[in-house]
C-alpha cells in the first residue's frame, strides 16, 4: 500500500520534467539496444561461419601436416592419400590438394596477376560439395595422365571472358597452356578463401609445372587431404584407421603424429576463438555505453534531490521515515533504468531484425542478451541510484526545509 | 500530570570544541497543558528557532527530557521522530511549504501516506481530506493548485493538511509572516477556531500583536524562558 504510493510519487516525480527523464534513459536505451545488436551481430557472423565451414561439404575430415614440426609439410604425400582411399573403411572420397605460389593467368587477352592456383584430384567436387556449373571436372584418368586441363572459379570465369563459355578455351598459368574443360558453380569466400577465384587443376600437372624448381619440398607432398566420411557417426572410426595408417607410413609414435586430422567442428571453434576477442570487445563496448547511461542517471538524480531538497525537508516533516525518501528516489532511478532497458530491449531486437532484413550484416538474436541486458540496467539503476537516493534520505528536514 | 508538552532542563548545544561552543538552549523547562493557545517569542538567537525544532521533533535536545503526550520523545531516533511528526504533530510554516504541482487535495494527503498505523481506504481518505478541506472553508478549491490560490488561501490549505492526521499538536512557524494583514487576520480566527473545536496550539512568532491572539505567552531569550507571559519583544 505505501509501497504503491511511494511509487505513485516517483512517477510523478519523473513525470514532473519529462524531457530530462526521456534524455536520462537515453543512454540506458542505447546501452542496452547496443548490447542486444552487437551480440547478435556476432552471433550472426559465427553462424555465418558455422554454416560455410560446413558448406566445404558434409562429414569432411581434414589432414594436414602438423604446424610446428620440423620437415613435417614434406611428410604428408600425395601417396598417403592413395593409402588411405584404398585401406581405410566407412570413407566415400578422398580429395588431395596442392597449392603452389600464385600464378599469372592470361586468357583471351587479357593477364591476371597473382591467381591462385590448387591442384586436386577427380573426387575433389564430390568430396567438397562443390559441383561444376557448366562442362566437366577432370577425370582419375585425365589425372593420371597428366592431361594440362583446368577449371575455373566462377568469378575468374567471368574475368576472363565475360559473358563468352570459357569451355574449350585455352588459358596459360604461368609458362603453361592448358584447356579449360570446366566452371565451378558460384562458392564465395569461405574461411578467408576466395573459391571463385581460382583456378582448380590436376593434382599431378602442378607436381609436374609448379612445384619443381628450387623447393626444398618433395614434388609431392600435398598440402591437404580432405577425406569424405560415409556417415557422422564413423568418423571416430575413420580418424582412428587414418591416424594409425599415416604414423605406419610416416614411421612416427601415433601418440606424436606429424599431421593433424581435423573435423569441421575442430575448424569452426577455431575460427570462432578468432572472433571471440572482437566479440567480446564489441561486448565490452556496449557494456561501458550501459554503465555510461548509469552514470548519467547519478547526474541526474543527484540534480534532481538538489532541486527538490525542500520538498524533501517538507516530505520529512509530514512524517516521511528517511527509508521512505531513499525508496522515493531509488525508484525513480530504477524506473528511468527499467524503461531504459525495456525501449532499449525493443531497439535492440527491432535494429536486429532490421540489420538482417535490409542490411549486409548478418544478424542472429542471442535470446540470452535480453533478459541479460534489462537485468544489468535495473541492476544499474539500483546501483548509480543508490548514492543519490542516501544523500536524500541523510538531509536533516530543517536544512532541508530552509533550501532556497 | 495533565501536560502536552513537558520540557524539562532542555540544552542544546552546538559546536564540539569545548571552548567555541554554543548554547542555544540553556536548562530551558516549560509545560503545555492540552487545548492551550501558546505563542512562543523571543528575539533572533534567543533560541526560538532551536526550541521551535524541538518541540516540532526536527531536531533533538543534547540533554533534558521532551514529553509529547506523555511519551519521553528526548532520545529517538530519526525513523521514530518521523513517526511521531506524522501521528503527533501539524506543521503550518510561514512560506506555506505546498507542493505546487499537487491539487490542494494531493497536498492535504499527503501525511495520510507516511501513516504507518491508520490504514484507511483511499476513499476514506478522500472524504477525509476533502472534509480538512471545507473545515478551513476551501470545499470549493479542492481541485485547484497552489499557484491558482491567494496566500491566505495556500495557508488554509496547509492548516487543512496540518488537521488531516488528527494530530493533538499543531505547531505553526511566522504562520502569518509571508499574508498581508486581511489574510492575516482570517488565518489568527481559523486558528482561533481549531482552538476553540480542542486543538493545542503552540505559534512561533515574532510579531507582538499576532502573538497576542494567544492564551498564553511564551517568551525565551538567550536560550532559556524569561518572564512567562509578559513578553514584549524589542526591536531591534
Amino acid at each position: 500500500m505505501k509501497f504503491q504510493k511511494i511509487l505513485r510519487i516517483a512517477w510523478e516525480g519523473l513525470m514532473l520534467n519529462k524531457v530530462r527523464s526521456f534524455l536520462t534513459t537515453l543512454g540506458v536505451i542505447i546501452g542496452v539496444a547496443s548490447v542486444i545488436v552487437m551480440m547478435s551481430i556476432s552471433a550472426g557472423a559465427e553462424a555465418a561461419i558455422a554454416e560455410q565451414i560446413n558448406s566445404l561439404g558434409a562429414n569432411l575430415l581434414i589432414v594436414s601436416p602438423m604446424r610446428g614440426v620440423p620437415g613435417a609439410a614434406r611428410t604428408l604425400l600425395y601417396e598417403d592419400a592413395f593409402a588411405i582411399s584404398e585401406q581405410v573403411i566407412g570413407i566415400s572420397g578422398v580429395s588431395a590438394e596442392q597449392a603452389p605460389a600464385p600464378q599469372t593467368v592470361k586468357a583471351n587477352g587479357t593477364t591476371l596477376e597473382s591467381i591462385s592456383i590448387v591442384g586436386t584430384t577427380a573426387d575433389f567436387p564430390a568430396v567438397r560439395d562443390y559441383a561444376v556449373a557448366e562442362g566437366t571436372y577432370f577425370t582419375e584418368a585425365e589425372n593420371d595422365r597428366k592431361l594440362k586441363v583446368a577449371v575455373l572459379g566462377a568469378g575468374l570465369a567471368k574475368d576472363l571472358f565475360g559473358e563468352e563459355s570459357p569451355l574449350g578455351q585455352s588459358i596459360t598459368v604461368g609458362s603453361t597452356k592448358l584447356t579449360v574443360i570446366g566452371v565451378m558453380q558460384t562458392k564465395g569466400v569461405v574461411a578467408d578463401i576466395d573459391y571463385d577465384g581460382r583456378v582448380y587443376l590436376p593434382i599431378s600437372v602442378v607436381f609436374q609445372k609448379y612445384m619443381t624448381t628450387g623447393s626444398v619440398m618433395r614434388a609431392d607432398a600435398v598440402r591437404t587431404i580432405y577425406v569424405k566420411v560415409e556417415s557422422q557417426e564413423k568418423i571416430d572410426s575413420v580418424t582412428t584407421q587414418i591416424t594409425s595408417l599415416l604414423a605406419t607410413r610416416h614411421d612416427v609414435d601415433p601418440a606424436k603424429p606429424d599431421f593433424t586430422i581435423q573435423t569441421q567442428q575442430d575448424i569452426i571453434a577455431t575460427q570462432e576463438a578468432a572472433t571471440a576477442a572482437f566479440r567480446d570487445l564489441l561486448a565490452w563496448v556496449a557494456g561501458v555505453s550501459l554503465i555510461v547511461g548509469g552514470i548519467g542517471i547519478m547526474n541526474i538524480m543527484l540534480v534532481s534531490v538538489t532541486e527538490r531538497t525542500r520538498e524533501i525537508g517538507l516530505r520529512m516533516a509530514l512524517g516521511a521515515r528517511p527509508n521512505d525518501v531513499q525508496t522515493q528516489f531509488l525508484l525513480e532511478a530504477i524506473i528511468l533504468s527499467l524503461v531504459g532497458g525495456l525501449v532499449g530491449v525493443l531497439l535492440g531486437v527491432g535494429g536486429s531484425l532490421l540489420f538482417c532484413a535490409f542490411g549486409e550484416m548478418r544478424t542472429a538474436l542471442v535470446p540470452l542478451s535480453i533478459p541479460l541486458a534489462f537485468g544489468a540496467a535495473a541492476a544499474i539503476g539500483i546501483f548509480f541510484g543508490y548514492y543519490p537516493a542516501t544523500q536524500a534520505s541523510n538531509l536533516d528536514p530543517i536544512v532541508a526545509l530552509r533550501h532556497e | 500530570m495533565n501536560s502536552l508538552i513537558e520540557l524539562q532542563r532542555l540544552t542544546k548545544v552546538y559546536g564540539d570544541d569545548p571552548e567555541a561552543q554554543v548554547f542555544a538552549l540553556n536548562d530551558l523547562s516549560a509545560s503545555i497543558q492540552y487545548g492551550e493557545f501558546v505563542a512562543i517569542m523571543g528575539p533572533s538567537g534567543s533560541g526560538k528557532s532551536t526550541l521551535m525544532n524541538i518541540i516540532g521533533c526536527l531536531d533533538r535536545p543534547t540533554s533534558g527530557a521532551y514529553l509529547l503526550d506523555g511519551r519521553d520523545v528526548s532520545g529517538l531516533e530519526k525513523n521514530e521522530l518521523a513517526d511521531v511528526r506524522n501521528q503527533k504533530i501539524g506543521f503550518v510554516f510561514q512560506s506555506f511549504n505546498l507542493l505546487p504541482r499537487l491539487s490542494a487535495l494531493d497536498n492535504v494527503l499527503l501525511p495520510m501516506l507516511y501513516d504507518i498505523h491508520v490504514e484507511l481506504s483511499s476513499e476514506e481518505q478522500y472524504t477525509r481530506a476533502a472534509e480538512a478541506l471545507a473545515s478551513v472553508g476551501l470545499e470549493k478549491r479542492m481541485h485547484h493548485h497552489p499557484n491558482q490560490l491567494s496566500g491566505g488561501q495556500q495557508q488554509r490549505v496547509a492548516i487543512a493538511r496540518a488537521l488531516i492526521n488528527r494530530p493533538p499538536l499543531i505547531l505553526a512557524d511566522e504562520p502569518t509572516g509571508n499574508l498581508d494583514s486581511k489574510s492575516s487576520v482570517e488565518i489568527m480566527d481559523l486558528l482561533h477556531t481549531l482552538h476553540q473545536s480542542g486543538v493545542t496550539i503552540v505559534m512561533v512568532t515574532h510579531e507582538p500583536d499576532i502573538a497576542q491572539h494567544a492564551e498564553r505567552i511564551i517568551c525565551v531569550r538567550d536560550g532559556q524562558t524569561v518572564d512567562d507571559g509578559h513578553c514584549a519583544e524589542k526591536p531591534l
